[in-house]
């Protein structure tokens, strides 16, 4: 084994000038020419970055588009699911409380009509997303405290949903940071 | 069909149209014959002159497996030291700090054997230098290191009788440059142009639009996240892996980064057909290997798409096991990845194992016990060999003649090898969650009963599987856990390797003997039936009353 142990050293040193050096590098350099510049990219208002477009954020507020439970309370300087199991009674008695909660927000919507994306949290805590149905069942919340028609923020909803990937695969989605930005507008 | 199912298979079409020809690629490269990467040949012959090594000197399997061992013991106390000392080194945008030493033993092994169990979080348990330096280092070269393995496999079963199987480090080095480079710059470009961050700069404090001051963890990861699919590593650059949406930003880079984990460990499967001259061979084992993929996949795709019960009894309707679950996948494609990453022993998750449905969790562990459907990089074969082999002892016993396997009698000694090597996988995870359950600082942290008892279950066998997914609710990082899986993914990566090397080389050397009536047809369909029986009957053996004590008793109390 001894006679291997010197061009064992050697090659590990090239390897990771190569791999670790040289690698990120050139990915680094590639990315330069990518929206955001490999850095990712950011959305502004008036100039000023409000966020970043794949990193969700959190709204509590009844005026914006809530996106969905986080476990990180969606600081992106960490990341986490909750890992709660699926039969886990502490788990299942947060689930009752963010049912009420989204009760008491949202009146004139039924228990049975709530996504269930809006009371689980998400893998990473930093979803962007929601579904189409999870933002059509805040409409009314929004539209009784912006005092907007329901049509309005409905068609807003509509142009913000972004379909399957090449129409066909996998679902249909809406970034809720991007969606927040046009409804301020909606009220200027 | 729903657009969400399209997506599922269309990515398994694509995988297969890309893995096939790669598989002939693989093939001809370790052939040393022409390929369109030749280019690369004077930067091997750079390599290779530096580090002084011969490249027509070619080894017995013992010489391959001394070489393995050698160069993995040097990346070892290499990354141990780096991972000790790494916040005063240079690269430390978010001033983090340096590893206790039991969590530095725990994660220099996890990369070294291609497992990437994280009993860190990326975003504050590493610095980019070690990122770079140390994980993406690791998987490149872990990676390589099964592939050079596998390699040998081919070169013993390609001739006749011989002791010559080629060279380790021509091997290694090659896929490094022909196969894992190229690929990884692509998979890397398609991702930094869909939103994965690859500069860097650390991390961004920003004003969010209700007004909340927030931190946005970022770093040079696309290449790294690149490397993790193809190598089969699976160890992400963030926390939550690829669920996170900057690791994983979108419905397409999803695809990229299950496709690229899956294409490699297939395409080796075709390469060993081609390589050897029986393509039939390499087709027989690719159908026994996605038949036990779909036993896997269908019941998940059940149990997943069947949502939480426990949900309607709150009151709701959509009972979807969103859970865990990112919007942009949805739940068939979440269930599509929780398949593909444990059985083919990467182990990146784009949702939080440990909040699907029990009888996906039982799926995954399984696909993690059989640890051969598919498989890791180079060492899934290995491990297919092993039961191959059992499966033509067995044949051999039932129609009452000498076992033989492609012209080689297959013996006391190799069966002795293979089962060891068999059984050694069920020894250390059903050990290890034994003196988990008893240990009193280990066990139910966090989670009560039934699952409490699958997280443990699942920590031993990703370990032992060298998978590295887990069900992260475990509280892990602690002296415990880091020391205990530390040791059980060193000895469930090399001794896997050694014993199948071992029989290869060992038959090798064997008188060849010629195709006759009576040979054993091993490329056939009732040959390949015959492999699957064994493969889940000894998985079943093993594993069920574990299983049953873990997710198949939570399982029925939902």
């Amino acid at each position: 084994m001894k006679k291997y142990l010197l061009p064992s050293i050697k090659l590990t040193a090239l390897l990771i000038l190569l791999c670790a050096v040289l690698y990120p590098l050139l990915i680094a350099g590639i990315a330069r020419l990518a929206p955001g510049q490999g850095k990712g990219e950011t959305l502004t208002v008036n100039g000023k970055v409000v966020g970043y477009e794949n990193i969700g954020q959190k709204f509590t507020e009844d005026k914006y588009f809530w996106g969905r439970p986080s476990a990180v309370d969606y600081n992106a300087a960490g990341s986490a699911g909750s890992n709660k199991g699926p039969s886990n009674p502490e788990y299942l008695k947060t689930v009752q409380e963010r049912i009420d909660t989204f009760l008491v927000h949202n009146p004139g919507v039924h228990k049975e009509d709530i996504p269930s994306e809006m009371v689980t949290a998400s893998g990473s805590g930093l979803d962007p997303d929601i579904s189409p149905a999870a933002a059509v069942i805040q409409v009314k919340r929004i539209a009784n405290v912006r005092g907007l028609n329901e049509k309005t923020l409905l068609d807003l909803v509509a142009k913000h949903t972004e379909g399957p990937l090449a129409g066909i695969l996998g679902p249909s989605k809406i970034n809720v940071l991007k969606l927040n930005i046009d409804l301020d507008k909606l009220n200027k | 069909m729903n657009s969400e199912m399209t997506g599922v298979i269309v990515t398994f079409i694509i995988t297969l149209l890309i893995a096939f020809p790669l598989g002939k690629y693989i093939a001809k490269v370790f052939k040393g014959e022409k390929t369109i990467t030749d280019f690369m040949s004077p930067l091997e012959r750079f390599i290779f002159r530096v580090s002084g090594i011969d490249t027509t000197k070619e080894m017995n399997w013992k010489q391959h497996m001394a070489a393995l061992l050698c160069i993995n013991g040097v990346w070892l106390i290499y990354a141990f030291v780096m991972l000790l000392v790494q916040g005063s080194l240079p690269l430390n945008p978010d001033a983090n700090p340096s590893m206790t030493p039991d969590l530095a033993f725990n994660t220099s092994i996890s990369f070294l054997v291609n497992c990437n169990l994280q009993h860190y979080s990326g975003e504050s348990g590493l610095t980019y230098l070690t990122q770079l330096y140390v994980i993406t280092f690791l998987q490149f070269v872990s990676a390589a290191t099964g592939v050079a393995a596998v390699a040998v496999l081919f070169r013993a079963f390609a001739e006749k009788t011989t002791e010559k199987l080629g060279n380790f480090f021509v091997f290694f080095t090659k896929t490094i440059t022909r196969i894992l480079l190229p690929l990884c710059i692509i998979v890397a470009a398609l991702l930094a142009f869909n939103g994965t961050p690859a500069s860097f700069d650390g991390k961004d404090t920003i004003v969010t639009l209700q007004g909340d001051s927030v931190q946005v963890s970022r770093g040079p990861a696309a290449g790294m996240i690149a490397i993790k699919h193809l190598g089969t590593n699976g160890g992400g650059w963030f926390g939550a892996n690829s669920a996170h949406p900057l690791e994983n930003p979108s419905y397409f880079t999803n695809m990229v980064e299950v496709i690229a984990q899956v294409i490699l460990p297939m395409a080796l499967i075709f390469a060993f057909g081609f390589f050897i001259r029986k393509k039939k061979l390499g087709y027989a084992i690719f159908g026994v290997m996605t038949l036990g993929m779909l036993t896997f996949m269908i019941p998940t795709f059940f149990s997943e798409m069947g949502g939480n019960h426990s949900f309607a009894t709150l009151g709701l309707h959509d009972v979807s096991a969103m859970e865990g679950k990112e919007v942009r996948f949805g739940v068939p494609a979440s269930a599509y990845w929780q398949v593909m990453t444990t059985i083919i022993s990467t182990g990146s998750v784009n949702s939080m194992h440990d909040s699907s449905m029990p009888l996906s969790g039982a799926m995954q562990m399984l696909g993690m016990m059989t640890n051969c459907f598919y498989g890791g990089k180079g060492v899934g074969l290995l491990n297919y060999f092993i039961f191959l082999i059992i499966a033509v002892f067995i044949s051999g016993l039932m129609v009452g003649r000498t076992p033989e396997f492609m012209g080689r009698k297959v013996e006391a000694r190799e069966m002795k090898i293979a089962a060891m090597i068999a059984l050694f996988h069920p020894f250390l995870v059903l050990v290890g969650t034994a003196i988990a359950a008893y240990y009193p600082q280990a066990a139910w942290g966090l989670q009560p009963g039934n699952h409490g008892f699958s997280e443990m279950l699942y920590e031993y066998t990703s370990s032992s599987a060298n998978n590295g997914s887990g069900f992260e609710g475990l509280g892990d990082n602690n002296i415990f856990w880091n020391l205990t899986t530390g040791i059980v993914m060193l000895l469930g990566r090399f001794i896997p390797i050694i014993g199948p090397v071992a029989i290869a080389g060992i038959l090798a050397k064997k008188k060849y003997i010629p195709e006759s009536a009576g040979t054993l047809q091993t490329d056939t369909a009732t040959f390949g039936i015959m492999t699957y029986a064994v493969i889940m009957i000894l998985a079943a053996l093993a594993f069920f009353p574990a299983l049953t004590l873990g997710p198949i008793a939570e399982f029925f109390q939902l």
